[in-house]
């Protein structure tokens, strides 16, 4: 089967600084992919290579077959490609409900029209409603980003990435500040995400994510060091040096 | 709601020759002309995020280009007009490629750079712009049989330009496309994430503000029925952006009270005070220290508070 997500020898230094240095891997349609590392591993910026936010030095990125090492990040976005953002990246003067707008205008022709208003397309708030209905934020829709809680933020950015129905979704640290509880929650919305969505997270609190992997990779120093099944690689013994410590 | 305050002002307008005399109505029409180019740079400074110093630019080539016509070509008016807006807005899709490769601070010099480049054209170019003379011998148009050399008639065309101009821009910044580009100004590398394509919503944005400028140059030139290189000094463009600081930028209305606060200052108190630029210079101070996000906010935002 094609993978959802190709990665060959891509490499990315700043300054001198290798970031990511020729990593390879390839992610299958549905599955469920984790990628930890230490501070600094490169993880974050092999999302931002992925997503075109970065320009690569050398390697290719394939989505579904498809060769977008040469695409735009907004172009990426249209062969379904979404992401949340680790430090949170929202719209904050404006409403829930107009994040999520911003996010459905993205794919939908509608953004090009000039002399509508946009409170005409009642079917876009419709849907923004659905899709903050699906995070248990609907309640909240008209209230403004910053005068919402951290862990609501959290979730509006998952509302944001589900609102596009990606193909392939990366989550970036989607746990990260949460208290237990928020971090019950998400977890039971990631475990939600419909199985054709392929799902490639970031995440730093090994006892839920290592709940969610089929796959993990780990990279260290923007190298992958160990890659398999849940069980390979928390036993094998270069994860433990590099990261689960002593 | 700002559109009923919009059309509640156009009423006013409207009635307001009635009123006053021939030298307020003149007055009145250069407010109206400068609110056109300043709501029009407002597109790209308080909607877009994109600080430019250069839209004199449109203003002045616009205004140069149907008297060039005019002039030199012995081209009637409904020629002129037309190929100024469309040789002007075409120039602005140039100058959008130059600038846009750039945001902020870099935007700012490259727009402020073209137009300079333009300014000592207008200057040394003497054949085409007769230099420091300016280009004079001008007349107003006729449109439908209207003798726009008639104060009140010209005050009245100009005004039908005016809430024209701000109705679309109004539709403009309320479709998804101004949505769209709001979310440019804030998040720009989050839209592009989203699948916006970044550049080319300021691309069009940038075009669609050079065109209404061009219209404000056209209305400018029909007026002054003369055009000077000054128009494309970086005093003009400072000028539009002053109105859409003092005003309130992002807002629909605060760049129209900024240029009347603008041709107030410049035409009513010169005549009166010596030192007019210091008066404005305070006038500024003013209202940056009380209202650093301009009047329309400003005034928002006190009012709100005082209903609390």
């Amino acid at each position: 089967m094609t993978p959802a997500l190709q990665i060959d020898g891509l490499c990315k230094s700043f300054g001198g600084l290798p970031a990511i240095s020729d990593v390879t891997l390839a992610v299958a349609p549905g599955e469920r992919r984790l990628i930890i590392g230490p501070n600094g591993a490169g993880k974050t910026t092999l999302f931002n290579l992925i997503t075109g936010d970065l320009a690569r030095d050398a390697g290719t990125v394939s989505l579904f077959g498809a060769d977008v090492t040469r695409l735009a990040p907004h172009q990426r976005a249209h062969r379904g490609l979404a992401r949340t953002y680790q430090i949170i990246t929202l719209f904050a003067k404006d409403t829930l409900e107009h994040n999520v707008l911003l996010s459905l205008l993205g794919l939908s022709r509608v953004r090009w029209k000039t002399l509508a208003a946009l409170t005409r397309h009642a079917d876009l708030y419709d849907e923004a409603r659905r899709v903050l209905g699906l995070v248990g934020l609907q309640h909240l829709a008209q209230r403004p980003i910053s005068e919402v809680a951290y862990g609501e933020k959290r979730r509006v950015e998952i509302a944001m990435a589900l609102a596009q129905k990606p193909r392939l979704l990366l989550l970036d640290e989607p746990l990260a500040g949460l208290s237990r509880e928020e971090r019950a929650a998400m977890k039971d919305l990631i475990t939600g995400i419909p199985r054709e969505v392929t799902v490639v997270m970031i995440e730093h609190d090994m006892d839920t994510a290592l709940d969610l992997a089929e796959r993990i990779t780990v990279l260290h120093y923007g190298k992958i060091i160990v890659e398999g099944t849940r069980v390979e690689v928390v036993a094998d013994p270069k994860t433990r040096e590099v990261y689960l410590g002593d | 709601m700002p559109h009923k305050s919009l059309a509640i002002l156009g009423v006013l307008l409207a009635a307001f020759p009635w009123v006053s005399g021939e030298y307020y109505v003149n007055l009145t029409s250069q407010i109206l002309i400068a609110a056109i180019f300043a709501a029009s740079l407002n597109l790209l400074v308080g909607y877009g995020g994109l600080p430019s110093l250069g839209h004199a630019s449109f203003l002045g080539v616009s205004a140069y280009f149907s008297a060039w016509l005019y002039l030199k070509l012995g081209l009637a008016h409904w020629v002129t007009a037309p190929a100024a807006l469309l040789g002007t807005t075409l120039m602005a899709g140039l100058f959008g490629l130059i600038a846009l490769r750039a945001t902020g601070l870099g935007f700012l010099m490259l727009t402020l750079a073209l137009s300079q480049v333009l300014w000592g054209t207008a200057y040394r170019w003497v054949s085409v712009t007769d230099g420091d003379n300016g280009l004079r011998g001008l007349t107003r148009p006729s449109p439908f049989g209207m003798n726009l050399d008639d104060a009140t008639a010209f005050y009245y065309f100009t005004l039908a330009i005016t809430v024209a101009a701000m109705w679309l821009m109004a539709k403009f910044v309320s479709s998804p496309f101004g949505a769209a580009l709001r979310g440019t100004r804030d998040q720009p590398r989050r839209m592009a994430a989203l699948g916006h394509d970044v550049w080319l919503v300021r691309w069009i944005t940038f075009v669609y503000a050079g065109f209404w400028g061009a219209v404000a140059g056209l209305l400018f030139v029909y007026y002054n029925k003369y055009i000077h290189p000054s128009s494309l000094s970086l005093i003009t463009s400072a000028e539009g952006m002053l109105s859409v600081i003092a005003g309130g930028s992002g807002t629909l209305a605060g760049p129209i009270l900024g240029a009347a606060i603008i041709v107030i200052l410049k035409n009513y108190v010169s005549s009166y005070i010596q030192y007019w630029n210091m008066l404005m210079g305070f006038v500024f101070l003013a209202i940056v220290i009380f209202m650093p996000q301009g009047i329309v906010p400003g005034v928002r935002d006190w009012w709100a508070r005082r209903r609390q």
